[in-house]
């Protein structure tokens, strides 16, 4: 009866195991398939691809546009991701371990600015920008992320400093280095993996970023691919080059599965290290 | 009394110093994020405080007059506002309703032990990792209307619903939205909820065990109030982000068939109708109403802040 009851339990939990592959890598699965599919088969519903062919791969390769865009997202995200985490470290060591006043006031308001609405700093930002020639460059496009970003690895980085046991850097001072050397040469070290996982969200969170991306852009040189992506959809709601775009929304989409793939565990850790969103 | 003192001092001077020169240090460590929130995020906001209490010519570019809370009126007399507060509250309410549901049932099955849980960790981030926009087109996929998976399937089964314009209809777009974003967000509202559940006692369970609890009693006054901390910061999450939606119905629909949210109708008379100070007073109204959230969010992870910041010893 027992050994019954468990055989039916483990049935019960590989289906449940099962459908959530399937709700979760379904719709993946689908832009795939449409990615394949060119010409008449792009009105046919099948499964797998009838005919399938790369054509819409080889085409947006072609494309000088998108090509564009993949270069414009890896400096903007490069370039914030590596910002935040330099200048992020600093704000989170200050917080995470010296004596300052308004500590928890400092970090409640950092905690606070990446819960704002983008929108509601769009316009002025782009007219801040017009006014002092940041419009459609790529330091435009860094700053306002850089923003919203910054909370997240200060508070990663912060609870990974805080773990890290004050004796280690103790003796560092002792033996004569300053406050800032040991905090480079100990503290940093150390926190490593804390820094892995704090790059990595925020990567992934300013590889995302499309308000910004497109209000703060005008041109193709600067465009970022989400934006790229959403000016492809062409003006109207139904005519789009639906082969195509799909095949651009796989292409940009391997890199963030390849990464979580590898740094599962990481990211996992960052997203539930005191439940900030990544 | 007096020599306690005396000898007390020097000590104290010297940590006083290195007090000091820890708060310069901190200063200068603080100093450039708190720059860059002051300039691309506080600034910002008051400025835009200010561009809508004022009207802007479209015709002479910096030409501008002050018109107080005109833009506000204007605003909160639309009925394109209240109709965008109605579906951005009825798409969060729902969405994230969705979300808990099935991320508590997703981080159940994912908390049981079995050979392949840290693969099936990984795929459960493949939607979370994926962009919105690259989501919204997904969706769009596979609700389009002709080869679309929803239409076919549904018409093949002999279902109805099969010839349903899913994104062209209103109701139904907001529901593609809506699935959309469940499916997008409700792994990481699993991923939060099983971090909480492993923080459950597996004792606990034992000891209900022994009493003759069963599964759903085990459930009901072990796992859902020990996991109330995790759902309350999951839901505040969730909630923010879907107050703020854009890039999903921008994508989706264009903010075509009621699936206009605050943030694409403040865009779209900050960008597309170029009206400054309208367009400001709505972003402005997206902020005061997300704010309110905000401060539950800040009260409650307030215990998490103040344990990092505070001194230890």
């Amino acid at each position: 009866m027992t050994e019954r009851h468990e055989a039916l339990g483990r049935a019960l939990l590989w289906l449940a195991v099962a459908a959530i592959v399937v709700f979760c890598l379904f719709p993946f699965y689908w832009l795939i398939n449409t990615s394949l599919k060119t010409g008449t088969d792009l009105s046919s519903a099948n499964l797998v691809p009838p005919h399938p062919t790369l054509d819409n791969y080889t085409s947006i390769f072609k494309d000088s546009a998108f090509t564009m865009a993949l270069r414009n997202s890896a400096i903007v995200a490069g370039s914030v991701t590596v910002l935040s985490l330099l200048i992020g470290s600093f704000a989170g060591y200050a917080l995470a371990r010296l004596h300052l006043p308004f500590k928890f006031l400092i970090l409640a308001i950092l905690l606070s600015i990446s819960t704002f609405p983008p929108i509601a700093i769009a316009a002025p930002v782009f007219e801040i920008w017009t006014e002092i020639g940041l419009y459609n460059t790529y330091p435009g496009l860094i700053l306002p992320s850089l923003a919203f970003g910054l909370p997240l690895t200060v508070y990663i980085l912060a609870s990974f400093f805080r773990d890290i046991p004050r004796e280690l850097e103790e003796a560092a001072l002792i033996d004569g280095a300053t406050r800032f050397q040991a905090f480079r040469k100990i503290v940093i070290p150390l926190a490593a993996p804390g820094v892995v996982t704090a790059g990595l969200l925020v990567f992934i969170f300013a590889w995302n970023e499309f308000l910004f991306a497109i209000t703060l852009t005008s041109t193709p040189d600067r465009r970022p691919v989400p934006a790229a992506i959403a000016f492809f959809t062409g003006s109207t709601q139904f005519e789009i080059p639906l082969g195509t775009i799909s095949a651009a929304s796989v292409v940009v989409t391997i890199p963030l599965i390849v990464m979580v793939l590898i740094f599962q565990r990481r990211i996992v850790a960052g997203l539930t290290a005191g439940a900030v969103k990544g | 009394m007096e020599a306690r003192a005396a000898r007390l001092r020097p000590a104290r001077r010297a940590r006083r110093s290195v007090f000091r020169g820890e708060r310069r240090l901190g200063a200068a460590m603080l100093a450039p994020s708190l720059a860059v929130i002051a300039l691309v995020a506080a600034y910002p906001i008051a400025y835009a405080v200010w561009l809508s209490l004022n009207e802007y010519s479209v015709i002479t570019p910096g030409l501008s007059r002050f018109v107080g809370l005109d833009n506000y009126r204007e605003a909160l007399g639309s009925s394109a506002f209240w109709e965008a507060m109605e579906t951005t509250v009825l798409f969060t309410v729902v969405s994230v309703g969705l979300e808990l549901v099935i991320g508590l049932g997703m981080a159940l099955v994912m908390h049981r032990a079995f050979r392949g849980r840290a693969l099936l960790r990984a795929v459960v981030l493949v939607p979370w990792a994926i962009l919105t926009v690259v989501t919204a087109i997904t969706w769009r996929t596979i609700f389009e209307p002709e080869l679309g998976f929803v239409n076919t399937v549904l018409s093949s089964l002999g279902l109805p619903g099969g010839d349903v314009v899913w994104l062209g209809e209103e109701g139904y777009a907001l529901a593609a939205m809506i699935l959309a974003d469940v499916w997008k967000t409700a792994p990481f509202m699993a991923l939060l909820l099983l971090a909480g559940l492993q923080g459950i006692p597996e004792d606990l369970y034992d000891a209900a065990k022994v009493d003759g609890a069963g599964t759903w009693q085990r459930f009901r006054s072990i796992t859902l109030p020990l996991l109330v901390p995790a759902i309350t910061v999951a839901l505040i999450f969730r909630t923010l982000d879907a107050l703020r939606v854009f890039d999903l119905p921008y994508v989706l629909t264009k903010g075509a068939n009621g699936t206009e949210t605050l943030s694409l109708i403040a865009q779209r008379e900050l960008v597309t109708n170029r009206n400054t100070g309208l367009g400001s007073a709505l972003a402005v109204l997206t902020f005061i109403t997300v704010m309110g959230v905000s401060f539950l969010y800040i009260r409650f992870v307030g215990g998490n802040i103040r344990a990092l910041t505070e001194e230890e010893q």
